[in-house]
């Protein structure tokens, strides 16, 4: 008996440790990407955040393209990659054949396996092409919107935004189809019951799970902003703000890919890791208004249904 | 079970006896790599028991890593700066050890021709001010060809680089303008353009845009049989180029090199030379604690000076001249 217990407590001191590492290591990474970027906090200030040049010859280094071009080019995959994902996932889960929802399953979760630099490859000789003939036949009319402005380049916003979708869509569709096969099926049998049609039913299932396939969004999300490779070869890196799908941009993480190994400058390099650690604290803050949303969103469908206390729970990701 | 045991311990006591060899640890440049390494294992093959192993992490993290002390020597594009060396807190010495060149790369669709480009007109075009193929500035030194009504898109590495120092360096000497806007660095703030990552980037990119123009190492130009530009050089001639016009610029640089070899050789003066030429360094320290290393280092640096550069052409590189090697060698018998 006693042996037993004190397995026990060796086996919970032991997972806390691990769970306790997880922590520190965050707060870790924190720590260390202020201290390492110490000098450029104390030279820039809050202006970093609003600055737009990045000047490594003369020291001046502001990283609002960056943090524009990694928010705007995630955002974009987000609207392009959560329609398609969600369609995967009710296709699998609700309509497809039995025979083929484990390959179809299978072969959306391979595209998670491809490494970015072969969808940077792919990106540079197959896409970029395509979106510069697309480019180039843009209508006139549509060249006077600030979305469609500037030489059809081919690489630029547009060709980031449907590498990082492709690469997104894996994720988001496979967890949506997680949290799709957990609704209890007694929702879709009352919803039938109640004379539904399959698209009805649907709709139900898929309210049902709304808060875990808005985590499953959102994890797309997360994996967007940090994306490097792929991103890189397509989006043209020229730093700047500017909302037209056609032109180079940059992301906070291309850029220190980029220019990490030449920087022999102690501004330059302080400068860069400031970058990793805005990067760091825009991934938390993402990350938290997700938890947010999701938590408001079980509160508000609890209390909504006080007599199914297990509403909304069961179907989100843990 | 046992038998494999013991292997592996005979195995370890192998390694530990193997261990007397003395291993040199480098870092730096990644645009001297490929000739390097090549070094590296024949300079092995003479000295089985000298083993130098070199990290192409860039001129930057190689001039951060021998700095800290972490590696025993270093190699950079672009020398390393005043500041950078009193950082360091102990004497490096610089040794050119190849050379290379950047030239101009583009894209124009029906035009054949190699094009002629002046400093100024290549200076202009990066600076975003000459914007059409078909701009007086281009046609004054390609009469012959017809340019047509393009945009001109410019195409310039992403990455930081010694390509790109090289090749701003070149358009600071020769455009005053361009100095004071965009300056010289490994990374710059560019005007214009679309960034590549790595040669094959800028190359990709101009090869699947229409109207664009890039710049590329030589070698890379040579190995992957792109065309592409001459430039104008000090003295007036457009040279196209090749490892002989640009170990031209190194000859011409001998005259008047400097004692610690920190020197910028693109746009020199004289006949046959091409200007958008530079040295590559290694970073050697001058009197380090470990005199076993130092010593192998010496003999490793004065064979790759004489014999290893007939390594260098058929790797793209120029040799480096007589006049030059003869300095170097003095400057070599100085390190302890």
């Amino acid at each position: 008996m006693t042996r037993r217990s004190s397995d026990d407590r060796f086996f919970r001191l032991a997972t806390g440790a691990v769970a306790a590492l997880v922590l520190l290591i965050v707060i870790g990474i924190g720590f260390e990407l202020t201290r390492q970027s110490t000098m450029s906090i104390r030279k820039f200030g809050f202006s970093f955040w609003t600055g737009t040049t990045w000047d490594p010859v003369s020291g001046d280094f502001g990283a609002r393209p960056f943090i524009w071009g990694t928010l705007y080019s995630s955002v974009l995959a987000l609207l392009l990659a959560a329609p398609v994902a969600l369609g995967i996932a009710i296709y699998i889960s609700e309509l497809s054949p039995r025979m083929l929802r484990q390959p179809l399953a299978y072969l959306t979760e391979l595209l998670a396996a491809i490494p970015s630099i072969v969808y940077g490859l792919w990106g540079v000789f197959v896409l970029v092409p395509i979106i510069r003939k697309l480019e180039l036949a843009t209508p006139d009319f549509l060249k006077k919107i600030p979305l469609f402005k500037g030489p059809p380049l081919g690489v630029g916003m547009l060709a980031a935004a449907v590498i990082l979708a492709i690469m997104v869509v894996p994720f988001t569709s496979s967890v949506a189809r997680e949290i799709l096969k957990n609704v209890p099926s007694a929702q879709r049998e009352a919803a039938y019951a109640l004379g539904a049609t399959r698209w009805e039913a649907i709709k139900v299932a898929v309210g049902y799970g709304k808060s875990g396939i808005i985590g499953a969004i959102m994890l797309g999300f997360g994996r967007a902003l940090g994306e490097t490779m792929a991103v890189t070869m397509v989006i043209g890196n020229n730093p700047q703000v500017s909302a037209s799908l056609y032109a180079p941009q940059y992301t906070m993480s291309a850029v220190i890919a980029n220019e990490f190994t030449e920087a022999a400058d102690e501004l330059y390099l302080h400068a860069l890791i400031e970058i990793g650690l805005l990067l760091f604290i825009i991934t938390i803050g993402v990350n938290m208004i997700s938890r947010l949303l999701i938590w408001s969103m079980k509160a508000r469908a609890n209390r909504k249904a006080i007599s199914m206390p297990m509403l909304a729970d069961e179907a989100v990701p843990a | 079970m046992k038998k494999l045991i013991v292997l592996l311990v005979v195995a370890l006591f192998a390694m530990t006896a193997a261990a007397q060899n003395v291993q040199i640890n480098g870092a730096g440049a990644t645009f001297p790599f490929p000739i390097y390494s090549k070094w590296f294992s024949e300079y092995n093959k003479l000295h089985p028991n000298a083993l130098i192993n070199y990290q192409s992490i860039g001129s930057g993290g190689g001039i951060r890593q021998l700095s800290a002390g972490t590696v025993f020597f270093g190699a950079t594009d672009g020398p390393m700066t005043n500041e950078q060396i009193t950082a360091a807190g102990f004497r490096i010495l610089h040794l050119p050890t190849v050379l290379g060149g950047v030239v101009p790369v583009y894209n124009i669709p029906d035009v054949n021709a190699e094009l002629r480009f002046t400093g100024k007109t290549l200076a202009d075009i990066f600076l975003g001010r000459i914007t059409k193929w078909n701009d007086a500035a281009i046609k004054a030194t390609n009469p012959n060809v017809n340019l047509p009504n393009l945009d001109i898109t410019v195409a310039h590495r992403s990455d930081g680089s010694g390509t790109s120092y090289i090749w701003c360096d070149y358009l600071s000497k020769v455009s005053p303008d361009y100095r004071k806007t965009v300056g010289v660095a490994t990374a710059v703030n560019w005007p214009v353009g679309v960034g590549g990552k790595g040669n094959e980037g800028v190359a990709g990119l101009v090869k699947q845009t229409p109207g664009s123009i890039g710049y590329v190492e030589l070698i890379y130009a040579i190995q992957n049989k792109i065309s592409y530009g001459s430039v104008q050089n000090a003295v007036g001639e457009f040279i196209r180029a090749s490892t002989e016009t640009v170990s031209n610029a190194a000859a011409v640089a001998a005259k008047q090199m400097p004692k610690d070899f920190r020197v910028s050789i693109t746009n020199a003066p004289g006949k046959n030379v091409y200007p958008i030429s530079s040295f590559t360094w290694l970073l050697v320290q001058q009197s380090p604690s470990d005199r076993t290393r130092s010593a192998i280092m010496k003999d490793f640096v004065k064979w790759a000076l004489t014999t290893g550069q007939k390594f260098a052409p058929e790797l793209g590189y120029a040799p480096l001249p007589a006049e030059v090697v003869a300095l170097e060698l003095q400057a070599l018998n100085t390190v302890k």
